[in-house]
């Protein structure tokens, strides 16, 4: 099906409809319940779940695959970012022209940049990225603030020209929509005690990570995927039987440079606002981190450790000291004080410690990422079930060891 | 001419912490082949020693002054530090004022000890583990080391003056036969960059001139060679771990009175000394060193008013433009060996 | 199945499920008794007996002090219009709509989040608190990035705004909206308050060395601040930008003695300023002599807590501020009295931008009768108070700015506390730092003046 082997096409299969019904299992607390806090299912966070997803699928194509670890993928991201806001604000705020402008920019700037720091491998490699994303965001930051916004970033303006969409009629603003569908309009359902919400702007990015996923298993899956990974298991030797590897390498820094793009546009198109700040070493160290924590080399792991992280910046952050205490109401007085002061550290403001230990946690006692804990979760329960997902994740041993 | 020169002394002593944070993360790539993203916490430790003595020297007991008022009203308390009770208030003045020479006598065997627990606890079971998972597992600690940091003293700079004796600046100019004021620098600088020298000569010498040195450096060159002598390495290794933290600590420590600490100045200088390292070239000590000072000096010019007038924003991004030009010429950076984290 | 873009799952929850069956498919127009109250018509209009804020600062990074200063005073604030504590500013505030019993009679609750004081963050933690809890209206922040990022969110999503620190022109400037409201000062009052005092202290033949952080918020400190001095005498020698992410400032505070200039001008804020000043105090340039006169460094604009973080360095330098705790009017007497009590220390300026900001919201709320975005910026446009801290203030129509007096401080020499670090040298009359809504340092690059738009009730 699809081109795909069986086992490929239910991954797939799983993966559509995980992304499908997101909106529903992401918010699995009644409203009103305590837990609620820890419902994920509101559109801004679905997005960046699957925004961050294809971003990290992509980075995974170039790390999982051929082993260069890029620190500057960011700026590729950033690049996209910016282009699609232009689009937004010079064209129309129709998300189509904006994505696709993100997608050229973003592959041609990784051309360059891949042109250049693949002449080098390793750490070599690492710090040239490193050297250009930088670069971008310090420019972007600074001297750039008539093209970027610098600072304060880009945003849609009521003066903005937008020569295709006409005048805006007074009092309306511009919104990013698909021929008229608003990106930001939602379906709320009500279940019992229960709401879900399925937002536009949701879907669309989902079947986009969709594509996106598709197109990775089939580079996974292909000849050029095959090179890919000989290139990680021994370039020398590939170098001696007479292959030049680096048109191979740069395909994929440039794809994986696309991918980027298409977050970068799809962040914008969600949330029409572009910044320098997302190109910062930060952001392109955050996408390395998804990937391994997930499980480099991996189909899925990638998406699985950006939603990890992205989880946690945005729902443990907004914990704080009245929620925990309504948490522990009922508890005795003492008690619930000495309880609250113990997980106090954890969020809220803590959320960086957290996210810090989960880190240490992972990579110490689950060398393949979280991919390797749900293949021993699998294990347990099902020996078939363990085999299946282990054809599944691919190349997960080899990416352990290196 | 006079602005040259003075950014030539601005360079080599913004290079000489540069060189000093390098030096600290090369001693660990080369010698145990880790990529520490946690480096960087380490420099931030150690000015928190400083910060934590200077905390220490000034515990206070408090004594309720009727005369003076505080922000509500009420009779204020004014906080006597012990140590006047113990040594008198001019001493005990004296003695806080030096608080930050002080501390590197607590921050060298603090930092060790921190050096040989992480190495102990944590490094060495990944030794074997891709440089990935390295950095994840370091990346995560350098978070949590910060976190805690910031969970006991705040976010906000701490200031920690130097001694009051290196106020103000010495006026090179003067003693050159140029007019006054034109060649000044700061008193607090000079002791840095000596103290740099000093460290980075004792670290070269120790390296150099002693047995254990002899076999570091053979085991950086051939682990396995080294092992098969029937030397043990390992313990060895955690040495040199505890030494590279600590000359990071010592870095940090010294480096309090240029920028009051904060919990993220790690992080700052993080991206900045893995530049210094892969410019010098991976596993080259004597190129982290240079690599320091010519980053330093480097950007000492680019930061002229002048030449941000030709060349705007170049302040911002000279040190990638350094490392970009010299990687691209010089494949392996100014003195690196071939094959050290190339795949 | 139809098409809405205003409703969160709390609202559409309380609107329609607890008045069908568990199970049942509520579509979002159900029309229930809890629609009947007058709330309707807007986003996240609240239901219930409850309505939610939203506190968004920075809890991470740099500026999480500060952040964490402003959470305190919206707490402070929730309390006080809840009716809890001693009421704070609500007994000194010229507007008596304020009863303490929430507002419209619904109690206050709140949410928080983490802005890490980068956009992105700060726009999605405000989405989550639009979209997942239902606030009605956002505010804090400790930079002008972050305000003016939230800002057009909030607009886009017809939320109110209210911006904590952001002090660059841009927030009420070029980037103004019609749902956003400053009640910080900025740029251009530092500027105009400062120079005649900097003039008087140290003469009005200066020559001026900037430093100047490289992003917006600089640009328009550094344009602030030459344009008033020099309108004064000053002469400005060099104007150099810094990187924001330097933390050494050396070789830009070396060769300031070389150019001739007597004194230095530091358009930093946070890290930055805390580490700059510690270096050109490091240089002993306060210690030097040129042009015969003693040479001085000014901070534009300066901050308890940065104070605190350059220590002794800050000793009788000039810069402004938004407000100070040992002002000795009512208000400010009253807001010191119950977060000196509640916390154990003053309120930062920061704190008090974001108590006054939330009362002021919880005012225009009670007197507009409505929750309504429209009927808030109705309720606040030209709005003219007092007791708040400030003197007598204006919310400008115009621009939904403050127009109020600046105060402009001083390093103390002998500080008796931590907190104790500044002293005021002069309050700066309104009608000093007012300027026209068109002012060229107000416009966009292009030099036009940006429309501040009509308002977002987001249905």
């Amino acid at each position: 099906m699809l081109s795909l082997n069986a086992r490929d096409f239910q991954l797939l299969l799983f993966v559509a409809a995980i992304t499908m019904l997101a909106p529903i299992f992401l918010n699995p607390f009644p409203v009103d319940s305590s837990l609620a806090q820890f419902n994920g299912g509101y559109p801004d966070l679905m997005q960046r779940f699957v925004i961050f997803g294809i971003f990290a699928i992509g980075f995974n194509i170039l790390f999982g695959l051929t082993g260069y670890l890029s620190f500057g993928h960011a700026a590729f991201l950033g690049a996209g970012s910016y282009a699609a806001i232009w689009m937004m604000k010079l064209l129309t705020m129709n998300i189509i022209p904006a994505i696709i402008l993100s997608i050229i920019v973003a592959g041609l700037f990784s051309l360059a940049v891949g042109f250049i720091s693949l002449r080098r491998s390793g750490i070599y490699f690492s710090i040239l990225t490193l050297a250009f994303a930088q670069m971008s965001y310090s420019l972007a930051y600074s001297v750039l603030t008539p093209i970027t916004g610098g600072e304060t970033g880009l945003q849609p303006k009521l003066n903005d020209p937008r020569i295709l969409d006409g005048e805006l009629a007074a009092g309306e603003t511009a919104r990013a929509n698909l021929f008229g569908l608003e990106m930001g309009s939602s379906y709320d359902l009500a279940v019992g005690g229960w709401v879900f919400t399925f937002n536009v702007g949701y879907y669309i990015a989902a079947i986009c990570m969709l594509l996106a996923f598709y197109a990775s298993i089939r580079i996974f899956r292909s000849p050029f995927g095959l090179m890919l990974r000989a290139v990680k298991s021994n370039q020398n030797r590939l170098g001696y039987t007479g292959v030049s590897t680096r048109p191979y390498t740069l395909a994929a820094f440039v794809i994986s440079g696309m991918y980027a793009g298409v977050a970068g546009g799809l962040m914008v198109a969600m949330d029409t606002q572009a910044g320098a700040e997302r190109m910062f070493w930060t952001a392109s160290g955050e996408v390395v981190l998804m990937t391994i924590l997930g499980g480099a080399g991996t189909l899925i792991g990638p998406v699985l450790g950006a939603g990890m992280i992205k989880y946690m910046e945005n729902i443990i952050s907004k914990i704080n000291t009245t929620i925990l205490e309504a948490w522990f109401a009922w508890a005795p007085d003492g008690l619930q004080d000495v309880l609250v002061s113990v997980i106090y550290p954890f969020v809220g403001k803590g959320w960086h410690l957290t996210l810090g230990l989960v880190f240490m946690l992972v990579v110490i006692f689950l060398p393949g990422g979280l991919m390797e804990g749900f293949e021993k979760i699998g294990g347990l329960f099902s020996r078939k079930k363990g085999k299946n997902s282990d054809s599944v994740a691919g190349s997960a041993s080899p990416a352990a060891a290196e | 001419m006079e602005a040259l020169i003075l950014q030539v002394l601005n360079g080599l002593d913004k290079g000489s912490a540069y060189a000093l944070i390098a030096l600290g993360l090369t001693l660990i790539f080369g010698t145990l082949g880790v990529v520490n993203f946690a480096h960087g916490a380490l420099f931030m430790i150690g000015a928190f020693c400083a910060v934590t003595l200077n905390r220490l020297l000034t515990l206070s007991h408090i004594v309720v002054d009727e005369t003076q008022k505080d922000f509500l009203g009420n009779p204020l308390n004014v906080e006597v530090p012990y140590l006047y009770d113990f040594f008198g208030q001019a001493a005990g003045d004296v003695i806080i004022d030096w608080s930050v020479p002080i501390s590197i006598l607590v921050a060298i065997p603090v930092m060790m000890l921190i050096g040989v627990a992480m190495e102990r606890g944590l490094i060495k079971h990944f030794y074997k583990r891709p440089h990935a998972d390295q950095i994840l597992v370091t990346f995560g600690l350098a978070i949590v080391l910060q976190e805690i940091i910031k969970y006991f003293y705040g976010a906000n700079p701490i200031p920690t003056p130097a001694p009051s004796a290196f106020t103000g600046s010495f006026d090179f100019g003067a003693a050159l036969g140029f007019d006054p004021n034109l060649i000044i620098y700061p008193y607090w600088r000079l002791v840095y960059f000596a103290f740099a020298a000093v460290i980075i000569g004792a670290v070269f010498a120790f390296l150099q001139f002693t047995t254990f040195g002899m076999v570091v450096r053979a085991g950086m060159q051939d682990r396995e060679t080294v092992g098969l002598l029937g030397i043990h390495i390992d313990r060895r290794f955690t040495i040199m771990f505890g030494l590279a933290a600590a000359v990071a600590g010592l870095a940090g420590v010294m480096y309090t009175p240029i920028n009051s600490p904060n919990y993220h100045m790690g992080m700052d200088f993080l991206v900045l000394s893995f530049v210094v390292v892969v410019v010098g070239g991976m596993g080259s000590l004597g190129g982290a060193v240079l690599a320091g000072f010519l980053l330093g000096v480097l950007e000492s010019f680019a930061s002229m008013g002048q030449v941000l007038e030709v060349l705007p924003g170049l302040n911002q991004v000279i040190l990638y433009v350094v490392a970009i030009i010299v990687l691209l010429t010089r494949p392996r950076g100014l003195m690196g060996r071939r094959g050290v984290m190339e795949d | 199945m139809s098409e809405r873009k205003d409703l969160t799952r709390r609202r559409v929850l309380k609107a329609g499920a607890t008045a069908t069956a568990a199970g049942a498919v509520t579509p979002y127009f159900f029309t229930s008794p809890a629609l009947a109250d007058g709330h309707e018509g807007f986003r996240n209009a609240p239901k219930g007996d409850t309505v939610t804020l939203g506190f968004n600062v920075p809890q991470s990074g740099p500026y999480a002090d500060e952040g964490a200063d402003e959470l305190r005073a919206y707490e402070l604030a929730v309390e006080h219009l809840n009716g809890g504590g001693d009421g704070g500013m609500m007994g000194t505030f010229s507007s008596k709509a304020l009863k303490g019993n929430g507002i419209l009679g619904k109690k206050v609750a709140y949410v928080t989040g983490d802005t890490q004081t980068k956009s992105d963050a700060a726009r999605a933690s405000a989405r989550s608190m639009i979209e997942k809890d239902g606030a009605i209206m956002i505010t804090g922040g400790s930079s002008s990035g972050v305000a003016v990022a939230v800002q057009a969110l909030c607009q886009e999503a017809g939320i109110i705004f209210m911006a904590g620190l952001t002090h660059s022109n841009d927030t009420t400037g070029k980037d103004k909206k019609a749902n956003g409201f400053r009640h910080f000062f900025n740029s251009y009052m530092s500027g105009a308050a400062l120079a005649p005092v900097l003039a008087k202290n140290y003469g009005a033949d200066r020559k001026a060395y900037h430093l100047t952080a490289d992003y917006n918020w600089g640009y328009t400190t550094e344009q602030a601040v030459q344009e008033s001095t020099e309108a004064l005498g000053w002469e400005t020698v060099a104007a150099v930008k810094t990187p924001l992410t330097q933390t050494d400032f050396s070789s830009y505070i070396a060769p300031v003695l070389q150019s001739g200039a007597d004194t230095l001008v530091l358009n930093h804020y946070g890290g930055n300023m805390v580490n700059s000043l510690t270096n050109a105090v490091q240089f002993g340039l306060r210690d030097k002599q040129v042009n015969g006169k003693d040479f001085q460094i000014v901070v534009p604009l300066y901050s308890r807590l940065m104070a605190k973080g350059a220590g002794a360095n800050v000793k009788g330098i000039f810069g402004s501020t938004n407000w100070h705790w040992s002002l000795p009017d009512e208000g400010s007497k009253a807001f010191v009295k119950s977060f000196g009590t509640k916390y154990g220390f003053p309120p930062s300026q920061a704190a008090h931008t974001c108590y006054v900001q939330t009362m002021l919201y919880a005012d225009a709320a009670e007197r507009a009768g409505t929750f309504n975005p429209c009927g808030i910026v109705e309720a606040l446009e030209g709005f003219e108070f007092d007791g708040l801290g400030n003197g007598k203030t204006l919310y400008r129509a115009e621009d939904h700015q403050c127009f109020k007096d600046v105060l402009v401080v001083k390093g103390k020499e002998n500080p008796s506390s931590e907190f104790d670090l500044l002293e005021i040298v002069e309050v700066t009359p309104v009608d000093q730092v007012t300027y026209a809504p068109d002012h060229p340092q107000m416009r966009d690059a292009e030099g036009n003046v940006v429309p501040i738009g009509t308002c977002n009730p987001g249905a």
